[in-house]
């Protein structure tokens, strides 16, 4: 079976949309969840958060950001072309329920995985504060969908050219120091973000949730190669998670676990560039 | 002195750097000289010690008179998957154990004449299979192991609507993700699932028991379900040091090297290329993480297993072969700790001595610690090969499904579980086993359903 690619769009630089025809996936999907794909035979299965998804026409929205070999390849194809495999809805749903106010955090590309759960929240019956982030304006995807899905949305740049100059950690704390009560905070981005969000809530009695990104594999419980450390104990984030209590979570293990096959990445990415063939040994 | 005619291999200096295959199997002239030691008894013992009872002396026979088509019928009536069988049984535990023969000199090479067979029969072309006409009734199956694919083609072969759901992008199961290539060829793997799929079997791929669909809605869409889900949930054990960079399960790494096919310069999936290997346990699984670490350019590869060679749970064979390929044997060995090196990476693996004590609850004699053996051992890689638990994702979503607290499914002698219609069978039910006994499983299970399904 193979999943066509029904729409690709470019956001923002280096980040694509992609809706997936994928009826079986769709029907199933519920926030929180996110699938593996691998483009052809060669391919390496990577996995990507659902950011959007309609039963009604069997389609599975994607959005990713051009990190290496798998990324850079599937940027490059359009509508119409098809992917060998999706695998999905894999890991577990968000616990979504009503609480009163939820304040949504998504860094970078992180932004897409928030939107389904902005939607969701809101349905349920909270009141959803959004706090998006990216390096600079040009950078930020999604922010009509979340305006539209959102009570309020806080915006911050790195270098302040839209919203507030600095780091969503800033307007997390700001929120906290508030006078809202605040119910549930949701953390999706780079593994530093989400530390530093962690961080922020850490002297709060706030529920603090982040979304771990481990290398994964199978995504079905079966590698091990996806374990993270929570609360002291071993997890698979991709059957136990990947939400996880954020204050639990130990980050320098994730962050040092990415970037073990660094060198492997950097070969293969020379090695697409340079269009070496199959037994090439220029590394 | 083996009385056997010699196994044909690849040669151990050339092997270990490619993943081709190593035994390369019997010529026609060594199996009719082996055939031909055969007594053809009249209360055969071998049949008793094989799990799905071939008639041993029967297909042997065939072998003497040159005729290896009927020979391999003979075999297929009970063994849907000879091929694989043939390369991977452990049959000095099974049928070759009881081979009368055995006694006095040395049992029938039973397996590599299973092999032969199967091999020649896939040489001419394998017939086309004849199937009932279509029953009208559907059943799911959910894995493609070997117990999901025998209880598959025994269903389909009677007129059942058979399904097959698989999780990952490719059937098989344990065949195409762990038992690597130069053991089992993935080209045999996927000659049997073709079969079973031209038997009429539809194999939806990419699809999660739990997630797509769970157990729940699969009873209310077919009129029976079976469950071979496996046990692939890689066990660790909980030492220090165990999450850090290069500590692998064996399942992660056999995965990366069998299915995503990471020894392969063309494929795109990484996997760490280290110059000193540790893999721990005994098992075949960890004979076959260790020569798969030999074949991707290690310097040294040390198997480290807590009991003494006698032990070791893996296949005679592989323990041979391991060897010959100048695998290091660290027997009554067991490690405490994982170093800690640069960016959370392995940097050794501290280990203590073992020896034998009392035997334990299993028979076996219990491994105690010698005090003060600490010493440590090279490594930049290490392996975790002692074990795995079944499969936990087909257990969300299944109400009334009784499960053991090891997280197996229960099932009656027939092979039903708990719930009506719902039958399991392979490493699901019993734990990591074996290919046959599993087909085995799936076979009974068949044989369940279609008497369920004819009520
Ligand atoms: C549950 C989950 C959800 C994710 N959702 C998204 C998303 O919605 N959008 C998005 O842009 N990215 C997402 N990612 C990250 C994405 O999977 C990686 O960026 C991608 O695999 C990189 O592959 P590559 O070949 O392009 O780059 P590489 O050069 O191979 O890798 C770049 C970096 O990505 C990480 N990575 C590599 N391979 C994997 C892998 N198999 N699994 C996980 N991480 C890997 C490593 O940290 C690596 O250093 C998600 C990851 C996980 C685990
Ligand atoms: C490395 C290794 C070497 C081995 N060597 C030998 C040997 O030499 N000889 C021998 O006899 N035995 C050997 N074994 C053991 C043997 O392979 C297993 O006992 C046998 O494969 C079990 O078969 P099974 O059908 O029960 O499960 P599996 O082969 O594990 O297949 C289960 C399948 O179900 C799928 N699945 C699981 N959950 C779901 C779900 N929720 N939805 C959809 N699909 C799902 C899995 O992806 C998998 O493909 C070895 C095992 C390993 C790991
Ligand atoms: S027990 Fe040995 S000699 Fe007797 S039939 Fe079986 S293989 Fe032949
Ligand atoms: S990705 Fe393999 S266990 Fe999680």
């Amino acid at each position: 079976m193979a999943y066509k690619i029904i729409e690709k769009r470019q956001l923002v630089p280096d980040v694509h949309l992609m809706n997936i025809q994928a009826p079986d996936v769709a029907a199933a999907a519920k926030a929180g969840q996110f699938i593996i794909l691998r483009i052809d035979e060669a391919g390496e299965r990577i996995p990507l958060t659902i950011a959007d998804y309609n039963a009604d026409e069997g389609s599975v929205t994607i959005i990713f950001q051009e990190m290496g070999k798998t990324t850079k390849q599937l940027a490059k194809m359009s509508a119409g072309e098809e992917l060998l495999d999706f695998v999905g809805p894999l890991g577990k749903e968000s616990e979504i329920e009503k609480l009163g106010t939820v304040v949504l955090v998504g860094g970078g590309v992180g932004i897409a995985p928030i939107y389904p759960q902005a939607k969701e929240y809101r349905a349920a019956g909270n009141k959803v504060i959004s706090i998006i982030g990216a390096r600079n304006k040009d950078m930020l995807i999604l922010e009509a969908e979340m305006i539209a899905a959102s009570d309020e949305v806080l915006v911050a740049t790195d270098d302040g050219s839209k919203g507030h100059h600095g780091f969503v950690t800033d307007l997390v704390k700001q929120l906290l120091d508030g006078e809202e009560h605040i119910d549930r905070i949701v953390a999706i981005g780079p593994p530093i973000m989400m530390r530093a969000v962690a961080d922020v809530t850490g002297p709060y009695d706030v529920e603090t949730l982040v979304s771990l990104n481990p290398i994964m594999v199978d995504g079905t419980g079966m590698c091990g190669g996806c374990r993270v450390n929570v609360g002291g104990e071993v997890k698979f984030a991709c059957v136990d998670g990947p939400e996880f209590n954020a204050k639990d979570v130990d980050f320098n293990l994730l962050m040092s676990r990415l970037s073990f096959y660094r060198k492997e990445e950097a070969d293969a990415i020379t090695k697409s560039q340079k269009g070496c063939g199959d037994d090439c040994k220029c590394q | 002195m083996s009385i056997r005619p010699k196994m044909p291999q690849q040669a151990p200096e050339g092997r270990i750097t490619n993943f081709d295959e190593v035994a390369l199997g019997y010529t026609e002239e060594q199996a009719i000289l082996e055939a031909e030691r055969c007594l053809e008894c009249k209360n055969p013992k071998c049949v008793e010690g094989c799990p799905v009872n071939i008639d041993i002396p029967g297909f042997i026979s065939k072998i003497k008179e040159g005729d290896f088509q009927e020979a391999i019928t003979i075999i297929k009536a009970t063994n849907t998957l000879p091929a694989v069988c043939g390369r991977v049984c452990p049959q000095e535990e099974q049928c070759e154990k009881l081979c009368i023969l055995g006694n006095k000199s040395e049992p029938i090479a039973i397996g590599r004449l299973e092999r032969i067979c199967a091999d020649r029969e896939r040489e001419v072309g394998v017939k086309d299979p004849v199937v009932a006409p279509s029953t009208g009734k559907t059943v799911a199956i959910v894995g493609s192991g070997p117990a999901g694919l025998t209880a598959a083609s025994d269903l389909a072969k009677v007129g059942h609507s058979v399904t097959i759901f698989e999780a990952l992008h490719e059937a098989g199961g344990v065949l195409i993700y762990g038992i690597p290539e130069f053991r089992l060829p993935k080209a045999i793997v996927k000659e049997e699932v073709d079969y079973i799929r031209k038997l009429g079997a539809d194999i939806k791929m990419d699809y999660v028991i739990g997630r797509i669909l769970t157990l729940d809605q699969l009873t209310d869409r077919f009129d029976a379900v079976f469950l071979g889900t496996g046990a692939g949930l890689p066990k660790f054990m909980g030492i220090e040091g165990e999450n850090l960079n290069g500590v692998y399960s064996a399942n992660e790494f056999l995965t990366r090297v069998n299915l995503m096919k990471a020894y392969n310069n063309s494929f795109d999936t990484p996997i760490k290329r280290a110059s000193n290997v540790i893999v721990v346990g005994g098992g075949n699984v960890a004979m076959d993480a260790a020569r798969s670490a030999l074949r991707l350019g290690a310097d040294e590869v040390s198997i480290v297993y807590r009991r003494s060679d006698e032990e070791l749970p893996a296949r005679r064979e592989e323990i041979e072969h391991a060897k010959e390929e100048g695998i290091v044997f660290r027997l009554l060995t067991n490690p405490v700790r994982i170093i800690e090196g640069e960016n959370m990476s392995v940097n050794g693996v501290e280990c203590v001595r073992m020896e034998l004590g009392e035997p334990d609850e299993s028979g076996r004699r219990r491994p105690e610690v010698v005090e003060g053996s600490e010493h440590i051992v090279d490594a930049d890689i290490v392996i975790m090969a002692i074990g795995t638990s079944p499969n936990p994702i087909i257990f969300d979503g299944s109400k009334g499904l009784e499960v053991t607290p090891w997280g197996t499914i229960v099932v009656d002698e027939a092979g039903m579980s708990s719930i009506e219609g719902v039958c399991a069978g392979g490493d699901a039910v019993t734990g990591a086993a074996t290919v046959i006994s599993a087909m085995g499983a799936g076979k009974l299970a068949a044989d369940t359903i279609n008497k369920y399904l004819s009520k």
